[in-house]
């Protein structure tokens, strides 16, 4: 397997000889062809074919038309390829986390490209990498952010990211101004303003890197969401701090004010963001209400807004990162709401594709760009770098935690700590920083030492942070196994707690949240969602995914009949798919996705259970099938075109009021449907059908005539 | 707020109430600061109207049970007294509480705290939470967003999932049982109450 890895990329490697023999220098776009074809004479240059005038050509080659596409296929297609040959090569991704491996391919690709042509390959640029490489991954991954688990640690992390930002940045700044005083003589230009800009670029934790780590590592929610959330957070105060030094660089002198209005600008700078990504996330779940004639462009508007929203702020020169996060979470609820399931999909795969790609883009580049033709190299310069990064980490981490845990309920407790300062991992977002400095004569220098750190911290801790983990025994994700009533219960006792706050006079967590609920609930939620789509509450949910779950549970085995057991427990699976839409409160019928999964989306096996019936479950643990297909008009069992024809919509409309003998069908094809219920059911199996009709009399507590129904209630509209 | 000096001469039993429940002088103090702000026409007992006062309280699915869990069955008014040591139940557990036989169980501990919130739903205190019981709260929290038939099931689905010795209703074990997951001093804790 590894063979047909190495294989796979020395294929893609081959692919770029061609690509380098051609390639003019990176800087250059190729100049588009505007002359016009005169008479059979085609006028390109890299045509191999005499140039006869007057003669038609037959075979020619053509590249300059096409380098630029050409060349960026080649690369996503290498990254690709890398990717696919990652995974497939056996007991590799268990040691290596594939970061680590995409950028060994950058390593051999750059050589590759430098062996050919004896000058430096193409590099990452700065704005190539901002504008069109980050955000795909930014978005996925604030639109998969768990969003309660998030609010409910909103305080930590916004400590750790503001705080610990700004503790890493001047710690490393001032002590390297140190190194630098001490090592006079080869590093005595660089000022203490460079040193300052240097830490402040260098002690960025990059969600890109953190994120194609962590994955691979099951470690509690709570933890996972504390190093993301910061690494996604610190953007603002990284971005200002950089921009800061990079102006005072600029000024003739630096006087207190200018540090004051520095510190007015981290909060312009983050609460800017935040309020552009907000307003566009409401635009985007406004127009979504109306996609409904319209489907398949649905995503698009998912896409087309977050970019929006982030080169937006990045044109305000707000952070664009945390305008892309929040109107990815702004935007979520009320988009799945509102699109149709395949439209869910669709957006979901496509984030997902896209960040890969990315991700998988930036860490080849990133390999590539080390191939560099100048680098400067200062041991003691480097070295103590490293060791800075980690030792400023390191205390920060244990001294934010120590303030932290004591306003905290759940502890961080030294585990986690020791994983949260240990995988704070240096990523591309350094790398791009790096190379926007004005030059000056040790800029080489700063670029040689950000790529070892980047390496290091990649490789090295990236690599040895599972080992640790295992060894440190960090707590691992419970798998809670929620049920209905312990549902049930946790929002009464949050409706509990709301209530005392209000008793007692204190605006506390409850008090937000209850709240923000109601103003979701009377005002946003009307507005935003198509009227029949207004979500019921997750109990309901909780409800019709074990419903679901039962249904498909009995479709692959036959089902026993056992009227003894009323109390079945629920199945392991039924459970876990549970517990995962409980953590998320959203009208997520057909989701299994687990609780945050970087690179995988799991398969959407739920999507063909509209074909098959949908089964009731009655208390008496009778069990009579409802057959959705009798709904659709054309009548055919089984045979339709992939068009969900179900109606859509849920609750009050659509039950079933089974007092009487003959229930009475929500749809308008009511008729062709009782018509079809009984024995003569085409697709019921046998063992079903003499129960179609519970006992209207059986007296379980004198409710029993409700049972009957309907949950089928997909989100498929009819087109 | 109240015009009176506020300092605990005031209060009626201060440092009994202090060691009762486990709340600081000062939490005391502004919990009777809070009692004379819903305590309009100055009598020193609270009437369930009193808590009409705070308005989001009324538009709480359980807020009348809420209300209703302060006062004791048959009391038509609630005294400081008691409005504490109801308060004290949502104190954050003492970490670092002696186990002390003689000491009775104090308000604030997981038990206690599992014990009010049945008592939401047990209103008629016989040690159970029916199947109508159960109902009605359903109704309240779910509203207007299912059928009864639909409420039907979700309870009949609760009932089934705690009920282990089959007499159709959720006693208090079964009920703490089926939150055994759940963090319950957390949950149930108002953090400044500490």
């Amino acid at each position: 397997m590894a063979a047909l890895w190495t294989l796979s990329v020395l294929l893609s490697a081959c692919l770029l000889w061609p690509v380098c023999l051609a390639l003019t220098p990176p800087a250059e776009l190729p100049q588009p062809h505007n002359l016009p074809p005169l008479l059979g004479f085609n006028s390109s240059d890299g045509s191999p074919s005499v140039d006869l005038p007057m003669a038609l050509r037959v075979f020619s080659v053509d590249y300059h038309h096409v380098q630029a596409p050409f060349e960026i296929v080649l690369w996503i297609m290498l990254a690709s390829l890398a990717k696919l040959g990652f995974h497939w090569s056996g007991r590799v991704p268990a040691v290596f986390p594939e970061s680590c491996l995409l950028i060994m391919v950058g390593l051999l690709v750059g050589g590759v490209i430098y062996g050919v042509r004896h000058s430096a390959p193409p590099t990452l640029s700065a704005d190539a990498f901002f504008l069109f490489l980050l955000p795909p991954i930014v978005l996925d991954a604030g639109y998969f952010l768990p969003g309660k688990l998030f609010f409910e640690n909103l305080g930590t992390i916004l400590w750790y990211a503001v705080l610990g930002t700004l503790w890493n940045v001047l710690g490393i700044g001032l002590s390297l101004y140190g190194v630098c005083l001490l090592a006079q003589s080869s590093l005595g230009d660089v000022s203490l303003l460079h040193c300052l800009l240097f830490g402040s670029l260098i002690a960025a934790v990059d969600p890109v890197a953190v994120l194609s780590v962590f994955q691979e590592m099951h470690v509690n929610e709570q933890l996972h969401i504390l190093v993301f959330g910061e690494s996604l957070l610190n953007d603002a105060v990284t971005v200002v701090l950089y921009k800061l030094f990079e102006s005072f660089l600029r000024l003739p002198s630096v006087s207190g004010l200018d540090v004051l209005l520095g510190g007015c600008r981290v909060v312009v700078v983050g609460l800017g963001g935040l309020f552009v990504g907000l307003f566009f996330g409401l635009l985007a779940a406004l127009t979504s209400r109306f996609t409904s004639r319209a489907q398949v462009i649905a995503p698009l508007f998912v896409f087309l807004y977050s970019y929006l929203s982030y080169l937006t702020s990045e044109m305000l020169h707000l952070s664009g990162i945390m305008a892309i996060v929040t109107c990815a979470v702004t935007m979520k609820q009320y988009v799945e709401a509102n699109v149709s399931e395949r439209s869910n999909t669709s957006i979901q795969y496509f984030l997902k594709m896209w960040s890969s790609v990315s991700e998988t883009l930036i860490f080849i580049f990133l390999g590539v760009s080390t191939i560099q033709d100048v680098h400067m190299w200062s041991w003691p310069f480097v070295c103590s770098t490293l060791l800075l990064c980690l030792a400023w980490r390191a205390t920060g981490v244990l001294l934010l935690t120590a303030v932290v845990n004591k306003l905290r309920r759940n502890t961080v407790t030294f585990r986690d700590q020791f994983i949260i300062a240990y995988g704070g991992l240096r990523g591309a977002i350094c790398f791009s920083l790096v190379f926007l400095i004005d030059d000056f004569p040790k800029k080489r220098l700063f670029i040689t030492t950000t790529i070892v750190v980047i390496l290091f911290t990649v490789f090295v801790q990236g690599m040895t942070i599972k080992p640790l983990v295992e060894l440190l025994d960090v707590k691992r994700k419970k798998r809670a196994l929620p049920t209905v009533s312990e549902e049930i219960h946790s929002r009464l006792i949050d409706h509990l707690l709301a209530g005392i706050e209000d008793v007692v006079g204190y605006w506390g967590q409850h008090y937000w949240k209850d709240r923000f609920e109601q103003f979701n609930r009377k005002y946003l939620r009307r507005f935003l969602i198509r009227e029949d789509h207004q979500a019921p509450s997750s109990i309901l949910r909780v409800y019709q995914e074990l419903e679901r779950r039962e249904q498909r549970r009995d479709e692959e085995a036959p089902p026993i009949e056992d009227p003894r057991s009323h109390s079945r427990p629920l199945l392991p699976e039924e459970m876990d798919s549970i517990r995962r839409i409980l953590s998320r409160n959203l009208q997520n019928f057909n989701k299994k996705t687990p609780a945050y999964s970087r690179h995988t989306l799991h398969q959407d096996t739920t999507m063909d259970k509209t074909r098959k019936p949908l089964y009731r479950h009655h208390s008496l643990g009778e069990r009579y099938k409802y057959n959705t297909i009798t709904h659709w008009p054309q009548g055919e069992d089984g045979e339709f075109n992939g068009s969900h024809r179900v109606r859509a919509g849920l609750c009050r409309s659509h039950t079933v009021c089974a007092v009487g003998p003959r229930p009475v069908l929500q749809d308008s094809s009511a008729p062709a449907a009782s018509a079809q219920r009984g024995p003569a059911d085409p697709k019921s199996a046998a063992t079903k059908e003499d129960q179609v009709f519970p006992q209207n009399q059986a007296p379980v507590g004198g409710e029993a005539p409700k049972k009957q129904l309907s949950f089928v209630l997909e989100n498929e509209k009819q087109p | 707020m109240g015009s009176n000096s506020s300092s605990m001469n005031n209060i009626p039993n201060a440092e009994q109430l202090v060691q009762e429940t486990g709340f600081s002088a000062a939490h005391i103090l502004r919990l009777y600061e809070r009692f004379q702000f819903l305590d309009k026409d100055d009598t020193g007992q609270l009437r369930p109207e009193d808590f009409g006062a705070v308005r989001e309280l009324a538009m709480n699915p359980i807020g009348d049970r809420i209300i209703s869990a302060f006062f004791s069955p048959g009391q038509e008014t609630l005294d400081f007294a008691s409005f504490v040591r109801v308060l004290a139940h949502f104190r954050p557990a003492d970490s670092n509480r002696t186990r002390d036989g003689a000491q009775p169980e104090p308000a604030n501990s997981s038990m206690r705290k599992l014990k009010f919130a049945f008592q939401l739903y047990d209103q008629d205190r016989d040690g159970k939470i029916s199947r109508a019981e159960l109902l009605q709260v359903l109704r309240a929290m779910l509203g207007m967003q299912v059928t009864e038939e639909q409420l039907q099931s979700i309870a009949e689905r609760a009932i089934q999932e705690a009920d282990f010795d089959q007499d159709d209703a959720i006693s208090f074990d079964e009920f703490r049982k089926s939150l055994e997951k759940v963090n319950i001093d957390h949950k149930m804790s108002i953090r400044f109450l500490s």
